[in-house]
């Protein structure tokens, strides 16, 4: 049954409880289409055999009459969990053949709601990146190709590429994300399909192999809004193993969507006007504008004066916060040893970074160095994060008269690969709409709003105030029922 | 502020990472962009605003002072590079 691809997270769950087929079925055949879709390179390891077990425990259920909420569903996994008993790299040679004794949080909630798992999905090492480009196992590419720019092949989005990838090519219903600087939001609008990135807090960090620890969080990415509110619900949730979760009830999600929008007044922040955005972006952002207003809501300027500010502040923090977490990878306890020939003990920790780190990982390791280093700390690191409560508090002031904010998510369609990459700034700078919500710990999601002349998918993004995820999903749902974003990458592959 | 090549070896054994001279040199022209373009920066006025730390206000934990894991010797050493009688193992760090 092939047409089973076809199927999102809910319809999965929905016809397997109504027993319209097996969730063996489901599992073999995104098992297949797994294993027929190696050019893409979406996955680092598959695992067939979780998912088909999780199948046949679902069946089990299905048969006795206790169903999970996530029972017959298998998903991707982004290679930034630990998985218990799969290797888990970070897309990083310094962790090729590390398999973790423990489950990530996260991914053990997914489990504990009946999600079995397809495989581990391939990223920017280390999360460090935004074309998927850094991975020490190969470019991902993109399911889409540009109807105007030639057969080049096209960036699924970073870091969670191989995530977007896999669920845009009907490989995956969906799949686990994390999000540090628009990781999630910027893949998921290179691909068309749908992701969110919940409040800073909300998912347990416990068991993600670490970035930056202020910004990371995990979220969902799927085909559209109502996936990513089951998924999301499923994977947040209070974590005692994680000093920065928040203790709170998880919402349902789910049940409470509604794409009325009356009442809500939705903030457009003038700052994101930025110079040179195509017209092809202006022209997306102003269709959004228009589905909001056709919801009932009402559209309001509202001014976000640090903007600009957001992409230095967070190429400050970001590496400052890798550098310190990313000391851990020493070659003592887990990971690549290198030991030179009569080397001592500092030789090994510089021959094992050296070969182990990919240039993106040690560039921004350097420069976190040298930013917290005796002398630079104060005019470097205290003044980003100085910055950092200036642009949180533009947020808080334009959620005094706006109660979410619609954005374009990236000034672009997805470029070639190849296309940015011998420019570090070129490619930081994809991230300009996505980072300044990051910085604030905000809920932020990326929906498809349309297509470019060359028919690649561009993404609009809604950010919410902290906790309020419902009404970015509601604000997300309103603009993809007016989207009608049918389009899909053809299958090449 | 920007970086020379002595500065930038001087960062990358801070960070323990083995640099070639040709990553040395290459390296000095990207950090230098880098650091050029976040000197933006200083643009901004931050007279009498606290550093943020957490972004979202959340209350530090105590948990109570107990063992909660513990006996899984044989867990903590299975990805080791090298473990000895149940120890990690390093090159020897004394003359």
């Amino acid at each position: 049954m092939s047409g089973l691809t076809d199927l999102g997270v809910a319809a999965i769950r929905d016809g397997f409880r109504e027993g319209d087929f097996s969730a063996r079925e489901v599992a073999e055949a995104f098992n297949a289409a797994v294993a027929a879709a190696k050019p893409l390179n979406a996955f680092i390891v598959e695992t067939p055999e979780h998912a088909l077990a999780a199948a046949d425990a679902a069946d089990q259920e299905r048969a006795d009459g206790s169903v999970r909420p996530l029972s017959g569903v298998p998903l991707g996994i982004k290679d930034l969990f630990c998985t218990a008993g799969v290797q888990t790299t970070a897309a990083s040679h310094m962790l090729e053949g590390f398999v973790p004794p423990y489950e990530s949080t996260v991914t053990e909630r997914l489990f504990l709601s009946g999600a079995g798992m397809l495989g581990k999905l391939n990223l920017d090492q280390f999360a460090m990146g935004s074309s998927n480009e850094t991975s020490a196992f190969g470019d991902v590419l993109s399911p889409w190709r540009s109807k105007t720019g030639g057969n080049a092949a096209l960036t699924p989005g970073g870091s969670s590429g191989g995530s977007s990838a896999a669920v845009a090519a009907r490989i995956a219903p969906g799949a686990t994300g994390t999000d540090t600087g628009g990781s999630i939001r910027q893949p998921a609008a290179f691909t068309g399909i749908s992701g969110i990135k919940p409040t800073y807090g909300r998912c347990s960090r416990w068991g993600v192999v670490a970035f930056a620890s202020s910004l990371d969080q995990p979220g969902a990415m799927a085909r559209d809004v109502r996936d990513c509110a089951i998924m999301l619900e499923a994977m947040s949730g209070f974590d005692p193993k994680d000093a920065t979760s928040l203790k709170l009830d998880v919402p349902a999600w789910e049940n409470n969507l509604s794409s009325d929008l009356r009442g809500l007044r939705v903030g457009v922040p003038k700052e994101y006007r930025v110079d040179g955005m195509p017209a092809e972006i202006d022209a997306l952002w102003e269709r959004g504008i228009a589905f909001a207003r056709d919801a009932g809501a009402e559209i309001v300027e509202v001014s976000l004066p640090h903007t600009r500010y957001a992409l230095p502040t967070y190429y400050i923090i970001a590496p400052a916060e890798a550098s310190s977490n990313l000391a851990r990878y020493d070659g003592v306890r887990y990971g690549l040893r290198d030991l030179p020939e009569g080397a001592n003990l500092q030789d090994m920790y510089a021959a094992t970074r050296a070969d182990g780190f990919g240039a993106e990982v040690k560039r921004r390791i350097l420069i976190g160095t040298y930013v917290l280093s005796a002398g630079f700390y104060d005019a470097y690191y205290t003044k980003a994060q100085k910055v950092r409560a200036l642009i949180a508090r533009d947020f808080e002031r334009a959620f005094e008269t706006c109660d979410v904010l619609l954005t374009p998510t990236a000034p672009s369609a997805a470029f070639a690969l190849g296309e940015k990459s011998a420019d570090p700034l070129a490619m930081y700078l994809n991230d300009v709409f996505t980072v300044p919500s990051s910085l604030a710990g905000l809920p932020a999601m990326s929906v498809p709003g349309g297509v470019d002349a060359g028919g690649l998918p561009l993404g609009l993004q809604i950010i919410g105030r902290p906790l309020d995820e419902q009404g970015v999903l509601n604000a997300a749902l309103a603009i993809e029922e007016r989207a009608g974003f049918t389009a899909r990458a053809e299958k090449w592959w | 502020m920007s970086v020379d090549a002595a500065a930038v070896r001087k960062i990358a054994s801070l960070a323990r990472i083995a640099v070639t001279e040709a990553e040395v040199d290459a390296m000095t022209g990207e950090l230098n962009n880098i650091l050029g373009w976040v000197e933006q920066l200083g643009e901004v006025d931050t007279d009498g605003i606290e550093p943020l730390a957490a972004v979202i206000p959340n209350q530090l934990r105590l948990r109570d002072d107990v063992v909660t894991d513990g006996g899984i010797r044989d867990d903590v050493l299975a990805n080791a590079p090298q473990a000895e009688h149940g120890f990690y193992a390093v090159p020897k760090v004394i003359e």
